[in-house]
């Protein structure tokens, strides 16, 4: 039989710990000027703003579904705030919608997949350094030390390496591939940083009964991996974060994990209903104060902006998403022919006798 | 030592390709091959369990980490799905991965990745992420193996779509398959029968068809390895040489036996396929797999499909049974014998319709 769940489970019942960062080792990066801090609040109010809209697109009908992120802003945009695209690589599941967007990945592109335009995204994953969006929980945890060694491989210079980054969170963290992809990358040194969004909810599952040894991060110390467990509700403790533990890993000094502490405040998906498993209360005492919220209150007291650019900032974010919405509303099917010509780079003599006959028959329907 | 196999011996050392005709296993031919796809492209890697310094537990990578380093040549940790994940991501970072599972039955924990990621990421991607790898399976029984150490996978691999699948049936064909299947810019299998690695024979390094078989003028492609009138065997792997033996012997009774070895289990061969049996109007499918959504349940449709008005019977297949892998003095009884396909062959002879 179950044990019964304590009524606070969710994740405020784990509290992050003090950053190990005396394990990581890499020249150390520069405070966050003014501007950046500026810019991170930019993109975390596009994010928001982003996010809940496509909730709405969703229950309008231009998007069958849709994975929000809502209380994961200051987890995503940090860590990806701190990727170099000229050099480093990211590995998605499909709620990184904040991660995309601090890289600069086209947004209409993106959000493409939550159009079901195609399974990947329609954004050109080489160029935009962040890998196909992905369905398999923990699928492409591997692929991420796979492109890692490759760095080690290509025999790129120490202190100039490229990164790999892959997000997973706390319920692919139960995956044989994750476990599998943490012991190759301790093993072969691979500069990869798995960077994990600890929300508290694998769907409908609290981190209580889906995580043993108390934190994802504490399996780090099995693999001989340092880990950083952190407050990813702290934009700035992100950023902080991931730019050490890309220096570490830049430097030549193998993985890192960093388990970012957060709350998925909304549903798993526009198909879900929490209602079901946790109440308005438990969300409330659970998700903690708003990431958002938090950081303007901060960049208020510093003095670093005021309701002039916080105004100016939301009525951005709500220019780009119209923006992003009529590109997603423009966007057509992909032509059924696509279906035959992606399979392969060299296709097949079968594969090319369906298409003939689905293009012959469908132009009679 | 001839001057002809002192220059054989140099062009090995520095990985160019070779030239004349050899006697070598199939274990050796492989080993070739491999040699020459490192030295002939620098984004080619080796890796698996024991694919270093062991050379794998059939020699396939024998000396190749000695020759070309531990950054081309390396062992993983004992995890295939582990394997299999990582060549996802050195092939999106440029390299051509040819990995290896150690059995064909540890190719399964990998089959998430193999399905769900290799298969699909071309297609995922739009093309932008190819996926040129060439996973080595150690394929099919006949070497009395414990569980899981023989196995026949290739209609699970062909269901998936997005995966290329091949095997060679003898030394020759070992080097020219692989040769080529490792500069493809898509997944392949490379089914390699295993009960064949120490059984000799010729390879002609300078023709990847020494017979000058009018269908096997390339890698690409079924080929004919007996040329018959009376019936055509379908078969590839390790029962191609099973029904060249089948064929001899049918060959003292007056039947003449035509072998086709299918090469490649998709694309398969229609057009070679077709042809074959268009002329002998009869056909035995033969394969070690289970019978039940074999293989040999493709290739009879296309068979029936392309040649109907002229077949004399219905295409049999002889196979393995529904049943797991056997072990042991089993594996006999499994694995399709020269009486069964006997049998198999006089039951089409003997068919009368109505």
């Amino acid at each position: 039989m179950d044990t019964p769940l304590s009524p606070t489970a969710g994740n405020h019942a784990v509290p992050p710990s003090e950053p190990h960062s005396e394990q990581l080792f890499g020249p150390p990066s520069e405070p966050l000027t003014a501007g950046q801090l500026r810019e991170l609040y930019s993109l975390m109010v596009a994010v928001r703003h982003l996010d809940t809209s496509a909730i709405a697109w969703q229950r309008q009908g231009l998007i069958p579904g849709y994975a929000p992120e809502l209380g994961q802003e200051a987890a995503q945009v940090g860590s990806g705030y701190a990727v170099d695209t000229t050099r480093d690589f990211v590995f998605p599941t499909y709620r990184e919608m904040g991660v995309a967007r601090a890289m600069g990945v086209d947004m209409v592109a993106y959000m493409s997949t939550h159009k079901a335009t195609w399974h990947g995204g329609l954004y050109d994953p080489q160029e935009s350094r962040l890998a196909p969006i992905q369905a398999v929980v923990g699928g492409s945890v591997l692929h991420a030390v796979g492109w890692a060694h490759g760095q080690t491989l290509a025999g790129t210079a120490d202190a100039t390496l490229g990164v790999a980054m892959t997000y997973f969170g706390d319920g692919a963290s139960s995956q044989g591939d994750i476990h599998e992809a943490m012991n190759f990358a301790a093993v072969m040194k691979a500069p990869v940083v798995f960077f994990v969004q600890n929300n508290g909810w694998a769907i409908s599952v609290p981190t209580a009964r889906q995580v043993a040894g108390g934190s994802v991060a504490a399996r780090a110390a099995g693999y001989g991996i340092p880990a950083l467990r952190i407050d990813g509700n702290d934009v700035v403790a992100v950023v902080e974060a991931t730019r050490s533990a890309f220096a570490h890993c830049r430097a030549g000094n193998g993985p890192v994990l960093i388990e970012a502490m957060t709350y998925r405040r909304g549903p798993h998906s526009t198909s879900d209903d929490p209602g079901r498993y946790r109440s308005l209360n438990e969300e409330r005492d659970g998700a903690g104060e708003d990431p958002l919220e938090r950081f303007r209150k901060r960049l208020l007291a510093d003095g670093v902006a005021d309701e002039a650019f916080f105004a100016e900032a939301l009525a951005a974010a709500k220019a780009e998403e119209e923006e992003i919405r009529a590109g997603i509303q423009a966007l057509g099917s992909r032509p059924g022919g696509e279906m035959f010509d992606l399979v392969f780079q060299e296709t097949t003599p079968a594969l090319q006798a369906q298409a003939a006959n689905w293009r012959e028959e469908s132009e009679h329907v | 030592m001839s001057n002809a196999i002192l220059e054989s011996e140099a062009a090995m050392a520095d990985g160019t390709p070779r030239r004349g005709v050899e006697q070598l296993s199939m274990q050796q031919a492989l080993n070739r091959a491999l040699d020459e796809v490192l030295a002939g492209n620098p984004k080619t890697l080796i890796f698996g369990e024991d694919c270093g310094r062991l050379g794998g537990v059939f020699r396939i990578t024998d000396g190749l980490q000695a020759k070309y380093g531990t950054g081309r040549v390396f062992d993983t940790p004992l995890a295939e799905s582990g394997i299999l994940g990582m060549s996802v991501g050195l092939a999106m970072a440029g390299f051509h991965p040819i990995p290896e599972v150690q059995f064909d039955g540890f190719a399964y924990p990998a089959i998430n990745q193999i399905v769900c990621q290799i298969a699909r990421m071309n297609y995922r991607s739009r093309g932008t992420m190819p996926m040129p790898i060439t996973l080595r399976v150690p394929s099919f029984g006949g070497i009395r193996a414990p569980e899981h150490h023989g196995e026949s996978l290739e209609a699970l691999f062909a269901h998936v779509p997005g995966l290329k699948v091949v095997s060679p049936s003898n030394p020759h064909e070992a080097y020219h398959l692989l040769r080529y299947a490792a500069t493809r810019p898509d997944p392949v299998i490379f089914m390699e029968p295993k009960s064949r690695y120490w059984q000799k024979g010729e390879v002609n390094f300078d023709s990847a068809d020494p017979s000058g078989s009018r269908t096997g003028a390339s890698p690409t492609g079924a080929k004919v390895m007996r040329e018959g009138r009376h019936l055509t065997l379908v078969a590839w792997g390790a029962m191609v040489a099973r029904c060249l033996q089948v064929a001899e012997l049918a060959a003292e009774d007056g039947i003449d036996i035509e072998v086709l070895d299918l090469r490649w289990l998709k694309p398969i061969d229609e057009a070679a396929l077709t042809a074959s049996v268009r002329k002998t109007r009869r056909a035995v499918v033969v394969h070690e797999a289970p019978l039940t959504s074999g293989l040999g349940a493709e290739v009879a449709q296309l068979i029936t499909q392309g040649c109907f008005d002229t077949l004399k019977a219905p295409v049999e297949r002889i196979t393995g049974f529904d049943v797991p892998y056997p072990s042991g003095d089993l594996e006999d009884e499994y694995i399709p014998n020269i009486d069964r396909i006997l049998f198999g062959i006089q039951r089409v002879l003997e068919y009368r319709r109505g």
